[in-house]
């Protein structure tokens, strides 16, 4: 009898007999002050959040608060274009040639306000190794695309058809050393939100 | 209604006075008690040994005393608590589970079933309130610290009709004693140092006395107390609502 | 004797030696219990959210070779390679096979507790492997050659100037050196090239789904995507007891999980895994374990309900006290005690009673598992195995003997307080354990039953207590002064 059937034939003489599954559908957020709650947790988590209007505004923060001799690459193809040495991202060549990335700059596919992560599905990563490998990970995040709780991500997510993905929701940290609370263990040091806002009136920063 | 008092093994031997004055306060309150003579144990020290199959016996004692009353009140937590989870009868499943039922610990019975309003006791003096795990935790005498729901708690209610009384805050007001039967001397060290952590908390607060549904947990902390010659005094809450001077 | 033969009373008494530092560690465990507690209050529907998820892992429990074998097929329609191992040596033999396929000596691992269980390292450093452990502080514990501590904090244990003193003896930083953030850098430049060079990755699973055959991994670090991600080869371990039934209800759990074990909102990353990259083998290895077996122990079984917070590690007082190396056994802590015992009995008899019976482990646990009353339970079938010291039993028999008859009681409580008020030396002596920090509680007023006798009857006499003869005991009087 192999492991796998000896195994099956254990589990299946020891279980216990079938107890129901619960709801768990009545679980949901609120949509309320949603975007100010996504920037209120995320800041509290050691994250850098800027609400802009566009993404030339992006590109601008970019500019001011990175050093851009050092290699920035994105997904997004209209922050590659607006010049500024900003590189777009290949999915063709080694993961190894992005070790040296200073900057990453990606589009999240959803936001979660409770805990700040943001949803990224490898096809919005470009590679799967991209948001772990650079020293700052940033990302953009349509406001509209934020929603309350992992129920409400999770039902938009739903099967999904992503080979890979992943919520992160915030820099890289490790307290292993007395308790105490360091960013950039060995993933990205820091980590900066851009909420995309394109209504009419957009929020001010915190 | 009678009541049955059961008096622990324990609080037999050592603390009468918290027999005693948890028999004046029942009295006091109206209610006929009566101590069964022939009672002996719950039968805990042996079933949280590892020996509950060697505890029928005491079981069975347990029917016999205590069937006939309304009521079994007990001025200890883990004691009761012991007895509404454990108690059974090979002979009469039927009578064992009423008489779980009717059991409760002083504290409970005097907010539940007599529903004490006001007590005619004098206490002028700090207060910590230990919280036994078994009266809190297993009794659900007060809302535990580690669920999120909303707060209460019987003992204080109760400690608040004192005149005099203040109950001082701790830093961790449930934490446990370090007791726990045979562990206080199957696991001697660590049992102590619960023990002195809780004793260090309550002197930390000011308080004049530790108070506590469980005379296990007193016992434990009053022997550090002794040991450390603190002047910190370990007290049965029953001889605090009891208390008229 | 040989540490790992000591119990865990002889284990913690040697810890609590060290008081300043038993405080130190007592207190970092209280303040990540606090941390937990203001999460919890922070989601109105907490309670709510724990009966769902110990519901799910019911199901789970109850329907797991239905879920294996959905989780197995859509696994390996996803491209992966899904192996089984009955026990920690198969799972061993698994992953060195899969590396010598691929002729890979190096390989680097995230956390997993279960390849701590097994013993994998040491496994594969006999044939030729290396290995490193790329979390932070099981890289620590992995330099000084000591298991983890803790199941999420592994070295919670140790202070920043040991942790600097092992950085120094082992990686060269300078001697002192032993500010947290300095040690995080030079470990995150150091392992940085571990990641970029290994060809094989290993990861844990915090929780395989049924319905679409993905896993998710969950790292404050990114450890284990840096090696995953750079990887050849993936391999990843998990027990079967893992298995969740639907994608949705990962909801619940990563609502849980991070909150009941840090009162972080979330983890960094939870990586979710599907597929393989392209040119990539993905290796995930199902075990059993024991688990099989605990699954057929109707009083034990919801043990294996466990997600691996730790939160019951950090709120109980005897954890925080001792340290979870005194548990002898990787899982240690509340939910050790009631997983080890099956695992091996004989070695593990010691742990359901170094507990109070406190129950806060049971209330912190975020699928609601009744730790405390399994811990009950288990004492009950280790002394029916004969596993009870022989001390204890003539010690409990005689006592239950002495409780069972209310003349035998009567003359043996009498005897007892004899004893202490007469001979004091007899027993209070330094081999009676109570006495050694204790003092012992007074015997010398008579018991409750005599004063009954004589001054408390009503009922069966027809006549009250007179005032005269049974004033209110004064309180002054009650506390024996010595």
């Amino acid at each position: 009898m192999s492991a796998r059937e000896s195994i099956l034939a254990a589990v299946l003489s020891n279980q216990p007999p079938t107890s129901a599954l619960p709801d768990i559908d009545a679980f949901k957020g609120t949509e309320q002050d949603i975007v100010s709650g996504y920037r209120k947790v995320f800041a509290s988590i050691g994250g850098q959040v800027f609400t802009v209007k566009s993404l030339s505004e992006i590109n601008f923060l970019i500019q001011e608060n990175f050093d851009v001799s050092l290699r920035i690459i994105t997904t997004l193809p209209a922050l590659h274009q607006s010049g500024d040495g900003i590189e777009l991202l290949s999915a063709e060549v080694s993961p190894h040639s992005y070790e040296d990335i200073e900057l990453a700059v990606l589009e999240a596919e959803l936001a979660v306000a409770e805990n700040g992560a943001v949803w990224l599905p490898e096809q919005r990563m470009g590679q799967r190794i991209i948001p772990y490998i650079c020293q700052h990970l940033a990302v953009v995040v349509p406001a509209e695309r934020i929603v309350p709780t992992l129920h409400e991500a999770y039902e938009k997510i739903g099967v999904g058809d992503y080979g890979f993905g992943a919520f992160i929701g915030g820099p890289s940290k490790t307290a292993d050393i007395e308790q105490a609370l360091v960013l950039g263990a060995h993933g990205p040091i820091s980590m900066t939100v851009f909420i995309l806002d394109q209504t009419e009136q957009a929020v001010p920063d915190q | 209604m009678t009541i049955g008092l059961f008096i622990p093994c324990y609080v037999n031997q050592f603390y009468p006075q918290a027999a005693i004055a948890t028999l004046q306060l029942l009295r006091k309150l109206g209610v006929d008690v009566v101590y069964p003579p022939k009672q002996t144990c719950c039968g805990q020290p042996m079933a949280n040994s590892g020996f509950e199959h060697l505890t029928q016996e005491c079981n069975d004692l347990f029917v016999e005393n205590f069937s006939r009353f309304d009521y079994i009140v007990a001025p200890s937590a883990s004691c009761v608590l012991h007895i509404k989870d454990h108690l059974h009868s090979a002979d009469d499943p039927a009578l064992a589970d009423s008489i779980r039922t009717k059991t409760y610990e002083l504290v409970e019975f005097l907010t539940d079933v007599l529903q004490v309003d006001t007590l005619k006791a004098t206490f002028p003096h700090k207060v910590g309130l230990h919280q036994s795990c078994h009266g809190l935790r297993g009794l659900h005498l007060a809302q535990m610290s580690e669920l999120n729901a909303a707060p209460f708690s019987k003992p204080v209610r109760l400690l608040n009709m004192v005149e005099g009384l203040e109950l001082v805050d701790l830093d961790r007001p449930d934490d446990c004693c370090g007791f726990g039967g045979t562990f206080c001397v199957a696991e001697e060290a660590v049992s102590v140092k619960m023990g002195k952590d809780r004793v260090q908390d309550h002197q930390r607060s000011g308080a004049d006395y530790i108070t506590s549904v469980d005379l296990s947990c007193l016992m434990h902390l009053e022997g550090i107390l002794q040991r450390n010659r603190s002047g910190l005094k370990a007290l049965h809450i029953a001889e605090i609502l009891n208390a008229t001077h | 004797m040989e540490k790992a033969l000591k119990d865990h009373a002889a284990l913690a008494e040697e810890f609590i030696k060290d008081e300043e530092r038993v405080d130190w560690h007592d207190g970092a465990l209280w303040w990540i219990r606090q941390k937990r507690d203001i999460a919890a209050k922070n989601i109105p529907e907490w309670e709510a959210l724990r009966e769902a998820a110990s519901q799910i892992k019911n199901n789970v429990l109850s329907n797991l070779h239905d879920y294996l074998l959905e989780f197995e097929a859509n696994a390996q329609k996803n491209g992966i390679t899904v192996h089984w191992a009955a026990d920690a040596e198969e799972h061993n033999a698994i992953v060195y096979s899969i590396l010598k396929a691929k002729d890979i000596n190096q390989l680097v691992k995230s956390k997993s507790m279960l390849t701590e269980e097994c013993h994998l390292n040491e496994y594969l450093i006999e044939r030729g492997v290396d290995v490193i452990n790329s979390d932070l502080g099981e890289y620590i514990q992995q330099l000084d050659n000591e298991p983890p501590s803790h199941i999420v904090l592994p070295c919670i244990h140790k202070r920043k100037e040991e942790i600097g003193a092992i950085f120094h003896e082992h990686l060269g930083t300078e001697k002192g050196v032993s500010d947290p953030t300095t040690l995080t850098r030079f470990a995150r430049r150091h392992l940085r090239n571990v990641f970029v060079t290994r060809r094989a990755a290993l990861t844990g699973v915090n929780f395989a789904v049924a319905e679409t055959g993905e896993y998710v991994v969950c790292t404050n670090e990114g450890n284990a995507d840096m090696g995953a991600h750079l990887s050849e080869v993936q391999i990843s371990s998990m027990g079967i007891e893992k298995i969740i039934p639907k994608k949705k209800h990962l909801g619940v759990f990563l609502r849980l999980l991070a909150r009941s074990a840090t009162g972080q909102p979330i983890t960094i990353y939870s990586s979710h895994f599907r597929k393989p990259r392209p040119g990539q083998e993905m290796h995930l290895i199902l075990v059993d374990y024991g688990r099989s077996r605990q699954l057929g122990r109707p009083d034990f079984r919801d043990s294996l309900k466990c997600i691996r917070c730790g939160a019951c590690m950090n709120t109980c007082p005897v954890y925080r006290k001792s340290g979870g190396l005194s548990y002898h056994n990787t899982i240690s802590g509340p939910i050790g005690a009631i997983l080890a015992p099956n695992l091996d009995m004989r070695k593990h008899a010691d742990l359901p009673f170094a507990s109070t019976l406190c129950g806060s482990c049971s209330n912190v646990c975020p699928v609601k598992i009744n730790i405390h009353e399994q811990l009950y339970k288990w004492r009950q079938v280790i002394v029916q195995e004969g596993y009870a010291a022989n001390t204890k039993v003539m010690g409990i028999k005689a006592m239950a003997w002495t409780l069972s008859s209310p003349a035998s009681y009567a003359r043996i409580g009498k005897a007892g307080r004899w004893v202490l008020n007469n001979i004091p030396f007899a027993v209070n002596n330094k081999f009676n354990p109570w006495y050694k920090q204790r003092e012992m509680p007074d015997g010398s007023k008579g018991s409750f039953g005599e004063w009954y006798a004589k001054n408390g009857r009503n009922e069966e006499e027809g006549k009250q207590p007179e005032t005269t003869q049974t004033p209110d005991v004064p309180l002054t009087d009650m506390h024996h002064e010595r």
